[in-house]
Order: C-alpha cells, then structure tokens, then sequence
C-alpha cells in the first residue's frame, strides 16, 4: 500500500529524451529479481553502467548537483514499451517521487499510480520550460496534489489535471483491493452468477493434435 | 446507439461505474507467467489473500526458459527460481500451470489462443504488454502491471478508464512477399510510438478480414508499438474454425452456444471512433527498423534517414542517438546493411504460419557463412506440427538452428542475446536499445525478410526471391483448422 501523498517538494532533473521506453528505465535482466526494493542501482542502468559494470560519464541523475533530484522532466511518450512495474519501483527506490512529462505509456501511468510515484502530464511547451529552468541543478518545485499544482522556486504556479480516482487513491494512501472487495464484492458475485457456462474452461481430457 | 464490438463487450463486464469514469470490469481470464508474477503471489500471501477464481487463472513459463533440450536443468540461478517460485505460487493457489515440461508450454500469447484460452468477446489480462495479441480473436486483452495483477487475483477484476476508440482501416492487397508484419511496422512508422496512446485500435477493412487469424494476431501484437491500450478485430468463421476442437474452448452444446454469441459481436455500421485512418496496403514493401524503437522504420528499397531530416529538436537528438546506437550512416542503403544474426520467434511471429513463410524462402538454400540464425517456435505445440510436417528440416538443412519454445531473444532473459555490437534481423516486436542483449542491434522484420537476410548476409527485398513451393506442407499443417 503506498503511503499518503499530499505535498512533494525537491530538486528537478531534466532528461532530454522522448519516447524512453521501459527497456531503458530498468532492462530485462533485472526483472528475475522478485522483489520490489533495491531495485534503484539498476535504474537506466545501460545509460549509467559500461558491459563491465563501470561508470558511464555524464548521466544526469549521476551528476553531483543532480543525486538529491526527486523530480524528474522528462519529454513525450515517457515510459512506453514493456509493463514490468519493476520500471516504477527502480525509479521510486532511486529516490524519484513525481516525474513530469508531456504525455505517458498507458501501462506506465497505471503502474505508478498503484505504487504512489505522481505522474503530471502538462502541455508540451510547459514541459520543455521546465526542463530548460531546470538545467542549472537548482530548480526546486512543490507539487501540491490536493490542489493539483507545481509551485516554482521562482513563486509561479502551475495548475494540472490529475484523474480524480488517482489523486484520491494517492492523497490518501489507498489499498485498491480493499475497496474493490468492501465496495463491490456483492455486485461482482451477482456478475459471475449469470457468467455463461461456455465461458468457464473444461479441459478436454483426451485431445489429438 | 450504435456500438464498436469493444464497446460491447466492455458494457457487458461492466460491474460497477463511478462518476469519474473508472470502471470495475470482471475479467474472463487472467494469463500470467514467471517474471510479472512473483510480487503479486507475495503480496496476496502477505495479506492473507487467496486467488478468487483459479479456474479463470492459467500460468506458463515462458520469459526465462532457455530453448536448448529440455533435458537439462535451467542453470540461470535467478531464472530457475523464478520459475520454482511460478510453481510454488500456481500450487498454492490451484491454478493450472503448463511449467517448463509441459507438451502445451509456449510463449503466454501464442498458447492462449492456441489452446482456446482466448475466446471471442471475453476480457482477458496479462502481465505483459503484448496482451494485446488476443485481440485477433475478438478478445478485449488488456496488458497489465503487477499491482493489477494482484488485484485481478483477488477480486477477479480490474479498474479501468475507459479507453478512446480508434479504427485503422486496412484496404489493398498486400504484393507478394508482404506480410501483416510490415503492415503493422508501416502504420506505426506512420501514427509513430505515442500515436494510439489511450485507445482501443480497431482493425477493420477489406485487408484484416482476409488476413488469417494468425497475421491478425500479429497486427494485434504490435498495436501496444504505437502505444494502443489494445486492439481488437471482429471475430469471424476464421477464428470459429480456429478454435473449434481446442483444449479449452467449448464443444458440444456450449460450442454452439458460444458461436451464436460470438456471431453477434459486430460493430455496428454507423458506430462512431474517435479517430480513424485508412491505409492502402497495396502500396506498402517489406519495412525494415532501422532506429532504436518500433517507428524507425522504413521500407526494404529506402535508406537511413540523416538527422537533419527532422524539424523537432528532439527528435532530432532521437535520431542521432539511434544511429550512433546502431552504428549506421545517415543514407545507407537498408539494402547495404550486413547481419550477424537471423532471430525468427517472438509472440510477434513465431506461429506456424509465420515458420512456413520463412521455409519459403529458406528452402534448398544455406544459410550466409558467418551468420547465426535460429528458429524458435511460439509453443510445443508448433513445434510438434512443424515437426509432423516436416518444416524443421527445411531449417536444420540450411544451417538453422531448432530451438525449443519460449520468449528467448525477444527479451534475452534466456541465453538467447546478442553479443554487444551484433546485428540482427529478427521478427519480434521492440528494437529498443540492449534489448536483445547489451549492445545488441535490433531491426524489426517479417519471417520471410529475416529468412532472406539469412541467406544473403545482409538485408535484401523478399519480393525479389523466388519462394518454394510449399503447397504439401501447407495442406498438411492445417493452418486454419488446427484441431480438426
């Protein structure tokens, strides 16, 4: 269940890149791993890591005055690709907590809204603004999720649209299975009594290929 | 109103809608495998929860299983528990598994069809984002994370926003040679990776219904390239014959019961999508990925576009990291691009369809000195009926390896990669950077063009070869009727 999300407050990074695919955010390799933490020393590993293991120059979430970001700017189409959610929890256990972007893989958007990581779509103009400001390492936001806006160090705010049911679930902390199972398990057993019998599999037991 | 066949069966597993639409859908089946699952089986046990319908839940190994002989046991100690811990979990809970040894193990997405997991008008979901394959079937699929997952477990449903609806008309006659892989590397090529996000793609048209059940999934397969939450494509007398006498799907009274029902799902004439395409597919040619995600493409007689072509800066800098990545000059011919390495599998094109359109071209032929090309089949299944109808030789003969079934170099989970700065050709779905290894270089092909760079050493037009004549072998892999 995560935890409770009102106000995030912390350092942008910038990463100059459209459509970064899952297979970056945390490669195939990775994923035998089954669990959820730790995953962070592995997050965009190949564009931080040489084939044998050392470090990658110029990294931005590498560079010392980005190591503290918790807020990532990234471009369009961020998260694509593969659903492993171990892309979620690599980026969460890096130490990131909202990443702002223009537009999201579907799969992506979902996973991280179960995991408590905030994803802000904002036009794409207002996107490349931010990721320009924040360059220097010395852009601080505050994003108020109850009142859906990014605050500049500078004292501009933006306003974003956030999906209600995500940003109840996040602001309190929510377990979905829990009010999926308080709310609707009589309607869901109702559903499953009138489920047509040649939908329920019966293996056949003898079968010639 | 009228309503697209997605409509329809999403209105019909409806249980509940809240005022900001999100919907709590019941899920017909749930197809999960070694590497999504782990943490949601541990969190079920955590707190105390139990899978809901294990009679609906069906688990396969198949990201990490190596393809070389069964007979020895999987050496890759994080590989092997994972697929201890699929077993463990799928025990635990009562739901069938088809594990490592399984006659009817396979790729998730080519087994649930084959074996009438997936039927017409059903909502399915898997881990994985190639779920979208099922919808060839008329299947509404979804490809989920592993949170969902854990609550498609529990409760047997999902919450979901209600998806936009697109329609991609395919009209024309495909030439020779074409397949519906380059169709599909062509619309994405064309919509781009981000161009169906937030929709259900509908094929429709004069193409999609003569394409087989088999190319349709391949259509399917690819639409989550272009970002699609899904697609979907009207269930005819094709996918009935498909599934008629499959394991799983219905016989007897059911069956016709479940045909009438089928039958039904159509999309209404005057049904409206939120966006629409057309595309002539007679003018498309073999299409060839040349970049680092599935767009970047282009067709067999073009050349590697140059970073100046493009206005947006970055795409631009896109461009140039895609072409330093794959170590190519702006202006090479595609035709100029020399392989290491043929990869024909993948739940993209590894069906038995796909094989025999690769044995076209490989037969009587030898594989490139110096290339390394390999054949895994979508399933045992496929492996078993190439096998009876004598496919596999036509490969061993021309210096091909014959694996045995599973993800293998689509993901490189397995000990199938790419060595770094190899090249290769191969008919699986996403040519993202390391992906087939690292430093591994992916371009996206059809069956019949990885088996022609096989033979050459280097990309070349299939059209341009004369494909054998495979007729007996074709009557007798019963394509359309597997199971008759």
């Amino acid at each position: 269940m995560p935890e409770p999300i009102r106000v995030i407050h912390g350092k942008a990074a910038p990463l100059e890149a459209d459509d970064v695919d899952t297979d970056q955010i945390i490669p195939a390799e990775f994923l035998k791993i089954i669990e959820k933490k730790g995953l962070g020393k592995y997050l965009f590993y190949r564009w931080r890591y040489n084939e044998d293991g050392s470090k990658k120059p110029g990294f931005i979430l590498d560079e010392p005055e980005f190591r503290d970001a918790s807020i990532l700017i990234a471009g369009k189409n961020f998260g694509i690709g593969s659903s492993r959610e171990n892309a979620v929890w690599a980026l969460m256990d890096f130490g990131i907590k909202s990443v702002i972007a223009s537009s999201f893989g579907d799969i992506f958007y979902v996973n991280a809204s179960k995991n408590g990581l905030l994803c802000i779509r904002l036009p794409q103009e207002k996107v490349r603004n931010l990721r320009e400001l924040a360059r220097g390492g010395r852009l601080y936001l505050t994003i108020d999720l109850s009142e859906q806006t990014i605050t500049i160090s500078t004292g501009e705010s933006i306003r974003f649209e956030i999906e209600q049911h995500i940003k109840e679930r996040l602001v309190k902390g929510l377990d979905d299975i829990s009010i999926t199972l308080s709310l609707y398990d009589d309607e869901i057993k109702k559903f499953e009594e009138k489920m047509p019998s040649f939908l329920i599999p019966k293996p056949k037991r003898f079968i010639i290929e | 109103m009228a309503k697209t066949i997605f409509e329809k069966i999403w209105e019909g597993h409806v249980i509940a809608e809240r005022e900001d639409g999100q919907a709590l859908l019941y899920i017909d089946r749930h197809l999960t495998h070694e590497v999504t699952s782990p943490v949601a089986f541990e969190e079920l046990r955590e707190k105390s929860r139990k899978v809901r319908r294990p009679d609906l839940t069906f688990a396969v190994m198949d990201h990490n299983v190596p393809t070389t002989d069964r007979s020895h046991p999987v050496t890759d100690e994080l590989s092997a528990a994972q697929m201890r811990a699929l077993a463990r979990n799928a025990a635990e809970h009562g739901i069938t598994l088809f594990d490592y040894h399984s006659p009817w193990q396979g790729i998730v997405h080519v087994i649930g069809p084959e074996l009438g997991l997936t039927l017409p008008g059903i909502t399915l979901v898997c881990g994985d984002s190639h779920t979208s394959t099922h919808g060839a079937l008329g299947a509404l699929a979804f490809g989920i994370g592993t949170s969902e997952g854990e609550h498609v477990f529990a409760t047997q449903t999902i919450w979901l926003k209600r998806p936009k609806k697109m329609e991609i008309r395919l009209e024309g006659n495909l030439q020779r040679g074409v397949s519906a892989k380059d169709v599909i590397l062509y619309v994405i090529k064309h919509l781009g990776t981000g161009g169906m996000i937030g929709h259900v793609v509908e094929f429709t048209g004069e193409l999609t219904r003569r394409l087989s059940v088999e190319s349709r999934m391949t259509l399917c397969n690819m639409s989550i390239e272009g970002g699609a939450r899904t697609a979907i494509i009207e269930p005819d007398e094709k996918v009935f014959r498909y599934l008629r006498g499959a394991p799983y799907a219905p016989d007897g009274e059911e069956w016709e019961e479940a045909v009438k029902y089928w039958s039904s799902l159509k999309t209404d004439s005057s049904a409206e999508y939120d966006a629409r395409y057309v595309f002539d597919a007679s003018r498309i040619e073999p299409q060839v990925s040349w970049g680092i995600n599935p767009a970047m493409t282009t067709g067999i007689t073009g050349e590697v576009p140059s970073p100046e072509d493009y206005d947006d800066r970055a795409q631009r800098l896109l461009v140039e990291r895609a072409l330093s990545y794959m170590g190519l000059r702006p202006g090479t011919k595609i035709t100029e691009i020399p392989i290491d390495v043929v990869f024909i599998g993948s739940c993209t094109n590894a069906r038995l369809s796909d094989l025999i359109d690769a044995a076209r071209i490989v037969k009587g032929r030898r594989v490139k000195q110096g290339v390394r090309a390999m054949v895994v089949p979508g399933s045992m299944l496929i492996k078993r009926r190439a096998e009876r109808i004598g496919l596999h030789r036509i490969f061993i003969e021309a210096g091909f390896e014959w694996r045995y079934p599973g993800c293998s170099m689509c993901i490189a989970m397995n000990p199938d990669r790419l060595r770094p700065g190899e090249r290769c050709a191969s008919t699986s779905n996403r040519n993202f950077e390391n992906r087939q290894g690292p430093g591994g270089r992916t371009h996206l092909v059809s069956p019949a063009m990885a088996a022609a760079a096989a033979i050459e050493g280097r990309f070349i037009d299939v059209r341009e070869i004369e494909p054998a004549d495979l007729c007996e072998i074709e009557h007798n892999a019963r394509l359309e009727e597997p199971w008759r």
